[in-house]
């Protein structure tokens, strides 16, 4: 760590340890937990509810909010998982498997503890690997013109695909649907409205909250629409949390390796939070001498999936930060929640904003201990939150739905795009459509199309520009190579690790 | 031939695609030096509908389309019309009235909540929410002609 990164990191630490962004980072972590224990309520429903009310903040504490919301939701949504066998968000998922088993062996209180210790691990370990490698990122960055970022988003999008779990085309289609509803609104380059169909308000284009929060957010309570009743929830005690010292050792060597390959996972565009805890989960059974107590309460089934997602979830931030592209759409809306203010993501960002780079990057490692001192004493606490009936919950969900997307604009047609990207996005799930692509595909559109114009037009409507330029071909050359991969199981009918998922996914309560 | 889950959505990313490509006349394709505002939208358009055969040519081994269970559909068009009815009075009758009929419709009518829980959920909601996000966070929410 050179002397230059330590600087920064003080004049990070200048800035989120005053008062006023450390309560917002306090405010955040706990608005997090509680939508991450809420089922229905995931991280990104989360930070669009909370997207409006950042508008009049500066941008450094809006980052540090709706960090603070994304991160904390990554531990709140272990909780469901350990203790009612519900994730509380995707990514929690293969938490349910051994940590509920805990419960029901009584050890519910070490499955929390080891479930927060590895996510401070793991999200400390990945702001230190976000400060390290963003800024390298971003230099390297300053080098790309638009072929580069046209053959970057192109294998973004193949690498997505591949990443993804479940049909590799169901994914692609998605993908492109987001291309197509990016397309609504004015050409920036020639200035035509495009498929608008003479509704004014479409002529600024489709919004990240209202599409986000319709296909993710209302889709979830159309799916689960006629879920009765509050279930049982244990309630851990205090003095119940100290894990015994065999569950620390056994948990130490999944936290390390959940924490480095989840970071590696992040940055990767996809939903690789979700993917990271998979993978983490497979690599540890695998590797255990005893994989027989899997299932039945291992805590490395707890502890490396936990630290798996949180990491992945700081990883996300790399791209977003160093390039100004977002990996899913929890980055997406957080890239919206700079851009009101002026400030575009990119690789220009960390030389001209190093205050809200550095900030942010402090303030997680603040947010981290703050998750993991308040976490474990206020279980008890959080928990009754799960007490309420879910046909108390749900109206009150649709409510701020309602009022966030409102608020986005001050306009009531983000709240009928909502609603219809809700219809959409409970049709194509019952059809076993995966939905982040699409919110991934809207956002990247006017980049892609940007650039792609503006290749064309650099090398007179030469396409053989992408492969003259050495890191665009590579781009596209591992875009393809990947493609090839992806489609391989569809030629040989073989199963991959994506058909694992879908049985994983199935067999989920 | 029973169509397949996997084929009826196949035929529809098809279909979204000739209708992209079809309001896509509309505007200058360009050239390949200077594309247009109409090339972009063409491409995808183009991409969609190959995903989209690629997905009814593998759709084969899907569950049978009629064979889909929706248990929840009524449910869940009913939560949509009910939004829905909310979103085009919002700015009309304003928010507490509307959040609260809202609430009162959910709980009371589909939920079957006691009357007094209802009563009270609806108006502490509407009252509180409108404190927290119209008065504390000083987003405009709107109001109606009695300035509720």
């Amino acid at each position: 760590m050179d002397g230059n990164v330590i600087q920064n990191l003080l004049l990070g630490f200048s800035v989120a340890l005053q008062p006023e962004i450390l309560a917002y980072a306090f405010i955040g972590c706990i608005v997090g937990t509680l939508v991450g224990m809420m089922p229905g309520l995931g991280p990104l429903a989360g930070i669009s509810l909370l997207l409006p009310a950042t508008f009049g903040l500066n941008p450094i504490i809006a980052m540090v909010l709706l960090g603070g919301v994304y991160y904390g939701a990554m531990y709140g949504g272990s909780t469901t998982s350990i203790l009612m066998r519900i994730p509380g968000e995707a990514a929690s998922v293969m938490t349910c498997v051994d940590g509920y088993a805990m419960t029901q062996n009584g050890r519910a209180g070490a499955a929390l503890a080891i479930s927060a210790l590895g996510s401070f691990v793991a999200g400390t370990l990945g702001v230190v690997g976000l400060m390290l490698l963003a800024p390298t990122l971003a230099a390297w960055a300053l080098r790309f013109g638009p072929p580069e970022y046209t053959a970057l988003l192109v294998m973004g999008f193949f690498v997505l695909a591949y990443m993804s779990g479940g049909s590799m085309l169901k994914t692609l289609a998605m993908a492109v649907f987001g291309l197509v509803l990016g397309m609504i609104g004015i050409d920036a380059m020639s200035g035509y409205t495009r498929f608008s169909f003479d509704v004014l308000a479409l002529s600024d284009g489709l919004g990240i909250v209202p599409v986000a929060v319709g296909l993710f957010g209302i889709s979830e309570i159309l799916i689960t629409a006629g879920q009765k009743g509050a279930a049982r929830v244990a309630r851990p005690k205090l003095r119940e949390l100290m894990p015994s010292r065999t569950e620390l050792r056994q948990s130490l060597g999944p936290i390390g390796r959940g924490s480095v390959l989840g970071f590696l996972i992040g940055i990767i565009p996809g939903s690789a939070h979700i993917i990271s805890s998979f993978v983490s989960y497979g690599i540890e059974r695998r590797i255990s001498k005893t994989p027989e107590r899997f299932g039945n309460g291992a805590i490395e089934g707890v502890a490396g999936p936990e630290s798996a997602n949180n990491a992945a979830a700081t990883g996300a931030f790399v791209p977003m930060m160093a390039l100004g592209i977002p990996t899913g759409p929890v980055t997406a809306v957080m890239i919206a929640a700079v851009m009101v203010h002026g400030i575009s993501p990119g690789p220009t960002l960390i030389q001209q904003q190093p205050e809200l780079f550095w900030g942010f990057v402090a303030s997680m490692y603040i947010g981290n201990t703050v998750l993991l001192i308040l976490n474990l004493p206020m279980v008890g606490l959080f928990v009754n939150l799960l007490r309420i009936p879910y046909s108390y919950l749900y109206p009150g969900i649709l409510c701020f739905c309602i009022v966030g997307c409102y608020s986005v604009s001050n306009s009531v047609v983000d709240v009928w795009i909502m609603l219809v990207m809700g219809g959409i996005g409970y049709v194509l799930r019952k059809f076993g459509y995966d939905l982040a692509p699409v919110a991934l595909g809207l956002v990247l559109a006017p980049m892609l199309e940007l650039s792609l114009r503006q290749s064309l037009a650099l090398s007179a409507g030469d396409y053989l520009i992408f492969v003259q330029r050495p890191i665009a071909l590579t781009m596209l050359v591992l875009g393809v190579i990947l493609l090839l991969l992806g489609l391989k199981p569809l030629l040989t009918k073989k199963k991959d690790w994506r058909d694992q998922l879908d049985q994983v996914a199935e067999e989920k309560p | 031939m029973q169509l397949r889950e996997d084929q009826a959505s196949g035929l529809t990313l098809v279909a979204l695609a000739l209708f992209v490509a079809w309001e896509n006349r509309a505007y200058p394709l360009g050239s390949l030096q200077e594309p247009g505002p109409g090339y972009t939208p063409l491409l995808i358009a183009i991409f969609l509908g190959l995903t989209g055969m690629l997905i009814v040519l593998r759709g084969g081994a899907s569950p049978r389309l009629a064979g889909m269970k929706w248990p929840e559909g009524t449910r869940a068009a009913v939560i949509i019309a009910a939004c829905a009815a909310a979103t085009y009075v919002l700015e009309s009758i304003g928010y507490r009235i509307t959040i609260a009929a809202l609430l009162v419709f959910f709980l009371g009518v589909l939920e079957r909540r006691p009357p007094l829980a209802v009563a009270a959920v609806a108006v502490g909601f509407s009252l509180l929410s409108w404190y927290l996000i119209g008065d504390v966070l000083r987003v405009p929410l709107p109001r109606g002609p009695w300035g509720w």
